[in-house]
Protein backbone atom coordinates (compact mmCIF):
# COMPACT_ATOMS: atom_id res chain seq x y z
CA UNK A 1 0.00 0.00 0.00
CA UNK A 2 1.14 3.52 -0.83
CA UNK A 3 0.04 6.66 1.02
CA UNK A 4 -1.27 9.87 -0.20
CA UNK A 5 -0.63 12.22 2.30
CA UNK A 6 -2.86 15.40 0.39
CA UNK A 7 -6.41 15.54 0.86
CA UNK A 8 -6.64 18.17 -1.69
CA UNK A 9 -5.18 14.69 -3.92
CA UNK A 10 -7.87 13.08 -6.67
CA UNK A 11 -7.65 9.88 -4.52
CA UNK A 12 -8.93 12.04 -1.36
CA UNK A 13 -11.48 13.88 -3.09
CA UNK A 14 -12.76 10.08 -4.26
CA UNK A 15 -12.50 9.01 -0.50
CA UNK A 16 -14.13 11.95 0.64
CA UNK A 17 -17.02 11.59 -1.30
CA UNK A 18 -17.67 7.94 -0.75
CA UNK A 19 -17.55 8.25 3.26
CA UNK A 20 -19.88 11.26 3.03
CA UNK A 21 -22.42 9.37 1.16
CA UNK A 22 -22.03 6.36 3.63
CA UNK A 23 -22.73 8.28 5.95
CA UNK A 24 -25.84 9.68 5.04
CA UNK A 25 -26.66 6.27 3.75
CA UNK A 26 -25.84 4.41 7.31
CA UNK A 27 -27.99 7.68 8.88
CA UNK A 28 -30.73 7.13 6.91
CA UNK A 29 -30.64 3.35 7.26
CA UNK A 30 -30.25 3.62 11.23
CA UNK A 31 -33.21 6.40 12.05
CA UNK A 32 -35.44 5.56 9.70
CA UNK A 33 -38.73 3.62 10.67
CA UNK A 34 -40.30 3.43 6.94
CA UNK A 35 -39.17 0.31 5.06
CA UNK A 36 -39.41 2.01 1.75
CA UNK A 37 -37.02 4.69 2.88
CA UNK A 38 -34.46 1.97 4.57
CA UNK A 39 -34.22 0.29 1.15
CA UNK A 40 -33.59 3.79 -0.25
CA UNK A 41 -30.52 4.51 2.06
CA UNK A 42 -29.52 0.56 1.39
CA UNK A 43 -29.54 1.77 -2.36
CA UNK A 44 -27.03 4.64 -1.57
CA UNK A 45 -24.60 2.72 0.45
CA UNK A 46 -24.63 0.65 -3.08
CA UNK A 47 -23.85 3.93 -4.70
CA UNK A 48 -20.93 4.72 -2.48
CA UNK A 49 -19.29 0.80 -3.02
CA UNK A 50 -20.15 1.49 -7.26
CA UNK A 51 -17.94 4.69 -6.40
CA UNK A 52 -15.50 2.87 -4.81
CA UNK A 53 -14.52 0.33 -7.28
CA UNK A 54 -14.78 3.13 -10.56
CA UNK A 55 -12.44 4.97 -8.75
CA UNK A 56 -10.18 2.21 -7.78
CA UNK A 57 -10.42 0.72 -11.55
CA UNK A 58 -9.26 4.46 -12.62
CA UNK A 59 -6.69 4.90 -9.98
CA UNK A 60 -5.17 1.60 -10.82
CA UNK A 61 -5.84 1.76 -14.29
CA UNK A 62 -7.65 -1.63 -14.03
CA UNK A 63 -11.26 0.20 -15.79
CA UNK A 64 -11.80 -3.50 -17.61
CA UNK A 65 -12.03 -4.95 -14.51
CA UNK A 66 -13.86 -2.43 -11.99
CA UNK A 67 -16.56 -2.16 -15.00
CA UNK A 68 -17.20 -5.81 -14.58
CA UNK A 69 -17.64 -5.67 -10.88
CA UNK A 70 -19.54 -2.76 -11.50
CA UNK A 71 -22.07 -4.49 -13.74
CA UNK A 72 -22.17 -7.26 -11.06
CA UNK A 73 -23.06 -5.21 -8.54
CA UNK A 74 -25.43 -3.48 -10.36
CA UNK A 75 -27.33 -6.76 -11.04
CA UNK A 76 -26.83 -7.94 -7.43
CA UNK A 77 -28.34 -4.12 -6.70
CA UNK A 78 -31.59 -4.40 -8.97
CA UNK A 79 -32.50 -7.97 -7.79
CA UNK A 80 -32.19 -7.15 -4.34
CA UNK A 81 -34.59 -4.25 -4.46
CA UNK A 82 -37.05 -6.12 -6.61
CA UNK A 83 -37.33 -9.04 -3.96
CA UNK A 84 -37.12 -6.62 -0.73
CA UNK A 85 -39.62 -4.47 -2.69
CA UNK A 86 -42.07 -7.41 -3.00
CA UNK A 87 -41.78 -8.07 0.62
CA UNK A 88 -42.45 -5.13 1.61
CA UNK A 89 -45.41 -4.27 -0.32
CA UNK A 90 -46.55 -8.10 1.31
CA UNK A 91 -46.03 -6.94 4.88
CA UNK A 92 -47.59 -3.85 4.20
CA UNK A 93 -50.83 -5.90 2.83
CA UNK A 94 -50.40 -8.06 6.39
CA UNK A 95 -50.07 -5.30 8.62
CA UNK A 96 -51.33 -2.32 7.18
CA UNK A 97 -48.32 0.19 8.02
CA UNK A 98 -44.98 0.63 6.47
CA UNK A 99 -43.38 1.25 9.74
CA UNK A 100 -40.60 -1.29 10.97
CA UNK A 101 -42.29 -1.39 14.61
CA UNK A 102 -44.78 -3.05 13.33
CA UNK A 103 -43.32 -6.15 12.24
CA UNK A 104 -42.01 -6.96 15.42
CA UNK A 105 -45.39 -7.67 16.65
CA UNK A 106 -45.62 -10.42 14.12
CA UNK A 107 -45.44 -14.54 15.22
CA UNK A 108 -42.69 -15.15 12.65
CA UNK B 1 -15.72 17.02 -12.31
CA UNK B 2 -15.83 18.50 -8.26
CA UNK B 3 -19.18 19.84 -9.70
CA UNK B 4 -20.49 16.32 -10.01
CA UNK B 5 -19.41 15.41 -6.71
CA UNK B 6 -20.81 18.59 -4.79
CA UNK B 7 -24.48 17.12 -7.25
CA UNK B 8 -23.94 13.65 -6.23
CA UNK B 9 -23.72 14.68 -2.13
CA UNK B 10 -26.51 17.03 -2.83
CA UNK B 11 -28.72 14.85 -4.28
CA UNK B 12 -28.03 12.24 -1.68
CA UNK B 13 -28.33 14.86 1.22
CA UNK B 14 -32.32 15.63 -0.46
CA UNK B 15 -32.27 11.51 -0.88
CA UNK B 16 -32.47 11.54 2.48
CA UNK B 17 -33.88 14.44 4.30
CA UNK B 18 -37.04 15.12 2.01
CA UNK B 19 -40.11 14.16 3.70
CA UNK B 20 -41.81 12.52 1.05
CA UNK B 21 -41.04 9.35 -0.20
CA UNK B 22 -41.73 9.61 -4.08
CA UNK B 23 -39.39 13.26 -3.62
CA UNK B 24 -36.96 10.76 -1.87
CA UNK B 25 -36.80 7.79 -5.09
CA UNK B 26 -36.80 10.74 -7.27
CA UNK B 27 -33.63 11.81 -5.56
CA UNK B 28 -32.10 8.39 -5.80
CA UNK B 29 -33.11 8.78 -9.34
CA UNK B 30 -30.95 12.43 -9.76
CA UNK B 31 -28.03 10.43 -7.31
CA UNK B 32 -27.84 7.97 -9.78
CA UNK B 33 -27.84 10.32 -12.79
CA UNK B 34 -25.06 12.08 -11.40
CA UNK B 35 -22.70 8.83 -9.94
CA UNK B 36 -23.14 7.81 -13.70
CA UNK B 37 -21.99 11.05 -15.33
CA UNK B 38 -18.86 10.66 -12.12
CA UNK B 39 -18.33 6.90 -14.31
CA UNK B 40 -17.84 8.22 -17.52
CA UNK B 41 -15.57 10.82 -16.33
CA UNK B 42 -13.68 8.28 -15.12
CA UNK B 43 -13.91 6.78 -18.30
CA UNK B 44 -15.95 3.74 -17.52
CA UNK B 45 -18.33 4.21 -20.13
CA UNK B 46 -20.13 0.88 -19.78
CA UNK B 47 -20.56 0.91 -16.19
CA UNK B 48 -21.50 4.67 -16.95
CA UNK B 49 -24.57 3.09 -19.07
CA UNK B 50 -25.71 0.42 -17.07
CA UNK B 51 -25.70 2.90 -13.76
CA UNK B 52 -27.96 5.19 -16.07
CA UNK B 53 -30.18 3.02 -17.53
CA UNK B 54 -30.66 0.12 -14.87
CA UNK B 55 -30.34 2.49 -11.59
CA UNK B 56 -32.04 5.94 -12.34
CA UNK B 57 -34.83 3.73 -14.60
CA UNK B 58 -35.41 0.36 -13.39
CA UNK B 59 -34.99 0.91 -9.93
CA UNK B 60 -36.57 4.03 -9.30
CA UNK B 61 -39.79 2.05 -11.59
CA UNK B 62 -39.78 -0.38 -8.92
CA UNK B 63 -39.96 2.14 -6.04
CA UNK B 64 -42.44 4.31 -8.05
CA UNK B 65 -44.70 1.20 -8.09
CA UNK B 66 -43.62 -0.32 -4.44
CA UNK B 67 -44.85 3.63 -3.02
CA UNK B 68 -48.31 3.56 -5.08
CA UNK B 69 -48.98 0.19 -3.68
CA UNK B 70 -49.39 1.44 -0.65
CA UNK B 71 -51.92 4.37 0.69
CA UNK B 72 -51.10 8.55 1.85
CA UNK B 73 -51.13 9.33 5.45
CA UNK B 74 -54.01 10.42 6.85
CA UNK B 75 -53.26 14.43 7.72
CA UNK B 76 -53.06 13.76 11.24
CA UNK B 77 -50.69 11.29 10.73
CA UNK B 78 -48.95 13.28 8.31
CA UNK B 79 -48.13 15.97 10.80
CA UNK B 80 -47.14 13.46 13.81
CA UNK B 81 -44.92 11.63 10.94
CA UNK B 82 -43.23 14.78 9.86
CA UNK B 83 -42.78 15.90 13.52
CA UNK B 84 -40.80 12.49 14.28
CA UNK B 85 -38.41 13.33 10.96
CA UNK B 86 -37.64 16.71 11.45
CA UNK B 87 -36.13 15.95 15.56
CA UNK B 88 -34.56 12.53 13.68
CA UNK B 89 -32.93 14.18 11.01
CA UNK B 90 -31.93 17.70 11.87
CA UNK B 91 -28.68 16.27 12.53
CA UNK B 92 -27.56 14.64 9.44
CA UNK B 93 -25.71 17.91 7.97
CA UNK B 94 -24.34 18.72 11.24
CA UNK B 95 -23.35 14.97 11.26
CA UNK B 96 -22.23 15.31 7.67
CA UNK B 97 -19.88 18.17 8.07
CA UNK B 98 -18.72 16.69 11.10
CA UNK B 99 -17.14 13.36 9.50
CA UNK B 100 -16.09 15.58 7.18
CA UNK B 101 -14.11 17.45 8.84
CA UNK B 102 -12.47 14.13 10.81
CA UNK B 103 -11.55 12.82 7.33
CA UNK B 104 -9.77 15.81 6.28
CA UNK B 105 -7.90 16.33 9.60
CA UNK B 106 -6.85 11.83 9.87
CA UNK B 107 -6.27 12.31 5.92
CA UNK B 108 -3.90 15.46 6.20
CA UNK B 109 -2.35 13.83 9.89
CA UNK B 110 -2.31 10.38 9.05
CA UNK B 111 -2.42 9.98 5.06
CA UNK B 112 -4.99 8.04 2.68
CA UNK B 113 -4.21 4.50 1.97
CA UNK B 114 -4.72 3.76 -2.05
CA UNK B 115 -4.42 0.58 -3.31
CA UNK B 116 -2.08 -0.35 -5.95
CA UNK B 117 -2.68 -2.38 -9.26
CA UNK B 118 -3.14 -6.07 -9.14
CA UNK B 119 -1.64 -7.21 -12.00
CA UNK B 120 -0.28 -6.04 -15.96
CA UNK B 121 -2.24 -8.63 -17.26
CA UNK B 122 -5.40 -7.48 -16.24
CA UNK B 123 -4.24 -3.50 -16.84
CA UNK B 124 -4.47 -4.85 -20.28
CA UNK B 125 -7.82 -6.62 -20.48
CA UNK B 126 -10.93 -4.72 -21.38
CA UNK B 127 -14.70 -5.14 -19.83
CA UNK B 128 -15.55 -8.01 -22.47
CA UNK B 129 -12.05 -10.31 -21.85
CA UNK B 130 -12.96 -9.72 -18.19
CA UNK B 131 -16.44 -10.74 -18.38
CA UNK B 132 -16.37 -13.18 -20.61
CA UNK B 133 -13.14 -14.90 -19.83
CA UNK B 134 -11.90 -14.05 -16.48
CA UNK B 135 -14.64 -13.82 -14.34
CA UNK B 136 -17.03 -16.04 -16.31
CA UNK B 137 -18.65 -18.01 -13.15
CA UNK B 138 -20.00 -14.43 -12.69
CA UNK B 139 -22.01 -14.18 -14.90
CA UNK B 140 -23.11 -17.75 -14.34
CA UNK B 141 -24.70 -16.16 -11.03
CA UNK B 142 -26.22 -12.92 -12.21
CA UNK B 143 -28.26 -15.31 -14.49
CA UNK B 144 -29.38 -16.73 -11.45
CA UNK B 145 -29.82 -13.73 -9.55
CA UNK B 146 -32.05 -12.11 -12.49
CA UNK B 147 -34.18 -15.53 -12.33
CA UNK B 148 -34.46 -14.32 -8.35
CA UNK B 149 -35.12 -10.58 -9.37
CA UNK B 150 -38.14 -11.76 -11.55
CA UNK B 151 -39.49 -13.71 -8.78
CA UNK B 152 -39.33 -10.43 -6.53
CA UNK B 153 -41.38 -8.86 -9.01
CA UNK B 154 -43.86 -11.19 -9.56
CA UNK B 155 -44.33 -11.07 -5.73
CA UNK B 156 -44.60 -7.10 -6.12
CA UNK B 157 -47.50 -7.64 -8.28
CA UNK B 158 -49.05 -10.59 -6.63
CA UNK B 159 -52.73 -9.74 -6.74
CA UNK B 160 -52.36 -6.36 -8.50
CA UNK B 161 -55.58 -7.39 -10.81
CA UNK B 162 -57.77 -8.43 -7.63
CA UNK B 163 -57.05 -5.12 -6.23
Amino acid sequence: MTVIGEITHPEGVFALCIVLLWVSALYCIMLSRNLIRILIGVELISKALTLLLAAGGYLTAQTGFSQALIVTLIVVEVVLIAVAAGIVVGAYHRTGSLDVCELEKLKG
Amino acid sequence: MLILFLLLLGCALFTVLTPTLIMSALGLAATSVALSLIIFELKQPLAAVFELSVCAGLITAVFVSAISLTRRYSPAEERCVAAGRLSRFIWLPLLFLAAGGVYVYLGSEIGIPVARPLGDHMESMGVREVLWQARRLDLLGQLFLVLTGVFGVVVLFKGWHKR
